[in-house]
Parts: C-alpha cells; structure tokens; sequence
C-alpha cells in the first residue's frame, strides 16, 4: 500500500517538475511560431533574468567588477534593496528593453534570411548573454529570493497522513509554480485567440507580406513577442532559480526543452505543456520503477531517450503542425 | 485634368483626384522597371493599368502599395506627397491591396482572416480588449458587423470557418478579397484579380469587382494582362509596355492607340 502512495507522490512531484519544464519550452514555442526561429538563446534569457533580479533586488552595481578593475574602486553594492514586486517589474523592463535591442541590433538585419541563418544568430545571442550576465553581476551562485513559500508543505503532509495514513512530500514552492505557470499560459492563450496584437502575432506567424498589406508593423510585433519570450523566461527563472540557485547550469534547463518541444512539437502551446508534463512524470516514474533494475540515474537520460523515439516515429511530435523542416 | 465631379452612364460618381503618380522611376540594379510614369487615380472609379508580362505593372503596384520605393518620383494621396513609407504604413492610411500569387493566413479560418483585415480600426486599449469590456466590445461588434457584410457580399458564408488553406484557388482570391475590402479602403489595389481563373470565375470575380466600386463606392486600381475583362470593367486605362506609359484613357481611347495595338499583337521591326 505504502509503496502505492510513494509511487502516486512521485507521480505528482514528476507534475510539477513537468510544470516547470514547460515553462521554458513555452518561450522556445512563442518565438518560433511568430517569427520560424528556434530561440537557442531562450535558457540564457532565463538566466540573465534571474542574475538581474537578483542584482537589482539586492543592490548591486553592474559591471562592479569591471569598474573596480578599470579604476581602482572597491564598488560592490549601492547600499540599498529593492522590495521584491519592484524588482520584477524592472526586471521586466529590462527583458522589453533586451527585446528591443534584439530587433534592433540583429533581426533587422536578418530580415529575409534562411531560418539556418536566424538560428546561428541566437546562439551567437546566447553566448553573448552569458557573458554579458556574468559582467553585470558576477559570476557567483548567488539565492533568489522573493518571497515565494519554500519547503516540504506541512499541512498536506498532516492531512494526507490523516486520510491516507500516508503523509505527501510536496514542497510548497512546486504547488506555487504550478499555480504560477498555469495562469501565465491562460493569459498567453488568451491574448493570443483575443486581442488585437495576438491576432497580428499569429498572422505574422503564417505569412509576413500579407501581414504588412494589412497594416501590421512586423519590427513591432518582433519586439512584442522577444518582450513576452523575456517575460516568460523571467517567471522561469525565478522559479528555476529559487529551487536551485541563480547559476550558470540555470541555462542549461533550456536543454530539457529541447525533448519537451520534440515531444509536444513546436509551434503548439497546448504541445508545450502535455510534453513538459510527460517528460517531467515520465522521468520520475521511469527513475521509481526501473531505476532499481538497471543502476538508477535515469534522470539523465530518459527525456532524451523518449525524444529520440519521437524523432523516429512521429517526428512532428504529439501536437506539431507538420514536419518541422525549418530548424 | 479634370477636377469636376461626373456621374458615369451607369449612375456612379467619380470624384476629384484621389491619388497622383508623378515621374516614377525605379531601379532595380541597372534594370528600369518603371520609367518616368505619371498617372492619376480619381475617387470612385475603376482604373486598370494594363501591360504585357513584364511590362512592369506589378512593380507600379507595389510602388503604390510601399512595398518599393521608387529612385525618382513622388506619389501624392490626398492632395498630399507621401514621404517613405513602409508597407504596413500605407495600410494604414486606407491602402489596401491583393497579392497576385495570394497572400492569405493559411492557418487562419475564412473568418480570422477577414478579421485581420480589421487590425487598424481597432483602437481598444489592451487590457479593455483582454477582459473584453467597455470599447473593446463595442468594437469587436462594430467590427463583425462590417466583415458580416463583406462576407456576404462575397457569397462566402459557407466556408466561414474553413481554414483557408483547404479551400480551391478561386476561393481564396475571394477571400482575399474580402479582407481586403473588410478594411473599408479608400483605394482597393487587385494584382491581376483573375489570374488563373476559368471563364466562369473570371465572370464572377469581374462582377464582385464592379458591385463592389457601385456598392461600396471604393475607388479600385487593377492589374491585368488580359484586356478583354479589363476594357469591360474599367473607366479609365493605363497602359504600359516595357516599363513605359504607352498608353491613359477610357478603354475605347486606348483600345485604337496605335500603341497599344503594336505593343499586344506585336509589330514587324525593319
């Protein structure tokens, strides 16, 4: 019986993690449905966001270390901290600010390109961002903290264990993200099927010439989806980076997207989340029930493996348009 | 030029001049496709430009609809010059257009289509529209009230929520039609309208064109290499031949330019 409990609480720790892998595919998803381009720099923008946060929460002086190495200063922090609500929102700020220099400093150049091409330009993005987030801020694990609730919930535990006789680990900051993530994909569907701009993005989306003749400006729209890419990298990062610190290893999560887009496809929001949910369940039942047998450390592996078969047998995943030959 | 307002034999208005095409040129490279052609739309009526392939119309056009910018030249609407713009600019100043090889949102149905053709006359701030309340609504039923209309113009009712990309060519040249007109241009530009049609569709489309100018009153410019529909459709005609203007008036005028003639059926060089 016990172990029937176990497995049901694995199941559902396997959910959340889901939930939150779906968090950064649906970043990767948005910029390619609008613009045909696979964001290589998505898990860096996580990361970025995250050391920014962190900065301006905490203070700190960007660039300190180059300015103390160019003049002789010890600058480190500005003396203050900044309430966490106004650090996101300046935060938020500085994705849209990032957004803009993006088009500005790159897409438009680009415009017309193979989709090949697009690709090579964000990982060279990506590394740039590292890099520029490493400048910035340091490149310290720093804690992310803004007040979401952390730990092993205790007043599922007590109730479980009186219904079930079998107390649930769930840890309060997996129900928050799942929560979290849940309302953000409401509201990016929502905008999407109906306003105004949501039309103009999906109509980018699908041919660019019909979308100038009527009257939609596509810098604006490029912007306006790097911007929603940012912020959605933002609420990744905070998520990813209170679990397990604020680190360079944050962008690497962008790396389990990849299976979770194979699995989902895409161009599908809904493929996002059904295929974050199943690498991030199947991941921890495969570890609970064959583990065991073959040696553990599954984790590793096993998302990649499901992809693999994916590739093979249905390559435009469970939700894909058609085969993606774009990428 | 003739400011005055006339009224055609068949009862329409056509007004003063709407739009002016003054000395365009434009390059591409070494190439002149368009060489030193002025013109004038006037409000209300159908105006063709007509050509032989590679006459050049396509371009002027697109010159038209920003989409090229001409070397030399300026383009007056309104009685005022237009500056550089970009394509979704023009739109937006009540330019719309068609494309000749159909420009649609294939994953779109019929409808969201048309309704795209809506984006610039809506004006509800965001949040208005994301809770759906106030302008946003009052909008959003103006708006449907408008691509209603069109929809049934265009005898497309039917195939409302087809996805656009299942539907026959004949009907997608509709449908861009309608999200064309779902705008309520004040010029409608139709890149060669009847392109790979049959003779049945030709006939409607020709009859969509012209309800459409009576109906709605829309001043429509038209490309088109075949003359017999377009001698029956337009009011005036300009004709062009290796990116020059050979040819500007009704279509009885041009239809005995010597020209015009040389230049379709071809002529003996010495």
């Amino acid at each position: 019986m016990d172990q029937m409990f176990f497995a049901a609480e694995v199941l559902l720790n396997g959910l959340m993690t889901g939930v939150m892998y779906a968090l950064v595919a649906l970043g990767f998803v948005l910029i390619f449905k609008a613009s045909g381009v696979f964001n290589y720099a998505q898990g860096v923008l996580a990361l970025f966001a995250a050391l920014t946060l962190v900065g301006i929460q905490q203070g700190q002086v960007p660039f300190a270390h180059m300015i103390n190495a160019m003049f002789g200063t010890h600058i480190e922090h500005f003396g203050w901290t900044v309430p966490s609500v106004l650090a996101i929102l300046l935060t938020g700020a500085v994705m849209v600010l990032l957004a803009f220099l993006i088009e500005k400093l790159v897409l438009q150049h680009l415009i017309g390109q193979a989709p090949i091409i697009l690709f090579m330009a964000t990982i060279g993005l990506a590394y740039f961002l590292e890099g520029l987030g490493d400048v910035m801020w340091g490149a310290d694990i720093k804690n992310l903290d803004v007040g979401l609730p952390q730990g092993i919930s205790e007043t599922i535990e007590t109730a479980t264990a009186e219904w079930f006789g079998y107390g649930f680990f769930i840890d309060r900051l997996d129900i928050w993200a799942t929560l979290i993530a849940a309302l953000l994909v409401a509201a990016l569907v929502g905008f999407a099927q109906y306003t105004k701009q949501g039309r103009a993005m999906r109509a980018v989306a699908d041919d660019h010439q019909a979308a100038l003749s009527v009257g939609i400006s596509l810098r604006f729209i490029w912007v306006m989806v790097w911007s929603i890419a940012g912020f959605v990298a933002l609420v990744a990062g905070v998520m990813w980076g209170t679990k397990s610190g604020v680190q360079f290893s944050l962008s690497l999560i962008a790396l389990k997207a990849l299976p979770v887009l194979m699995l989902g496809g895409f161009t599908s929001i809904p493929g996002a989340i059904v295929g974050g949910l199943v690498i991030g369940v199947g991941e921890k039942l495969f570890e609970f029930f064959v583990g065991p047998m073959i040696g553990g450390a599954t984790e590793n592996w096993f998302a990649y493996v499901l992809a693999l078969l994916f590739l093979v047998f249905r390559p435009q995943g469970l939700f894909g348009e058609r085969i993606i030959e774009r990428v | 030029m003739n400011q005055q307002t006339e009224i055609t034999a068949d009862g329409r208005q056509i007004g003063g001049t709407l739009m002016e095409m003054k000395n365009i040129t434009l390059r591409f490279g070494g190439v002149e496709a368009i060489k030193n052609i002025s013109f004038d739309i006037r409000e209300g009526e159908i105006r063709a430009i007509i050509g032989p392939n590679g006459a050049g119309k396509s371009s002027m056009l697109n010159v038209i609809s920003g989409f090229y910018v001409p070397q030399e030249g300026e383009v007056w609407f309104k009685g005022q010059r237009r500056g550089p713009m970009k394509p979704y600019q023009v739109a937006r100043l009540g330019i719309a257009r068609t494309f000749q090889n159909i420009a649609l949102f294939d994953g779109m149905t019929v409808l969201d289509n048309i309704m795209t053709g809506r984006l610039n006359r809506m004006r509800a701030g965001f949040l208005s529209q994301a809770l759906w309340w106030g302008a946003a609504e009052r909008e959003e039923i103006e708006n449907r009230e408008r691509v209603e209309r069109v929809i049934d113009f265009l005898e497309i009712q039917n195939i409302r929520k087809t996805p656009v990309g299942r539907l026959p060519y004949g009907l997608k040249k509709r449908v861009e039609l309608a999200r064309a007109l779902a705008a309520e241009p004040q010029i409608l530009l139709l890149d060669e309208p009847m392109a790979g049609m049959n003779v049945e569709e030709k006939e409607d489309m020709s009859r969509f064109v012209l309800d459409v100018n009576d109906e709605f009153g829309t001043t429509i410019a038209l490309i088109e290499h075949d003359m017999g529909v377009v001698m029956d459709l337009s009011d005036r005609v300009v004709v062009m031949d290796y990116g020059r203007k050979i040819g500007d008036g009704t279509p009885d005028e041009v239809r005995n330019n010597q020209e015009v003639i040389d230049a379709y059926l071809g002529v003996a060089h010495d």
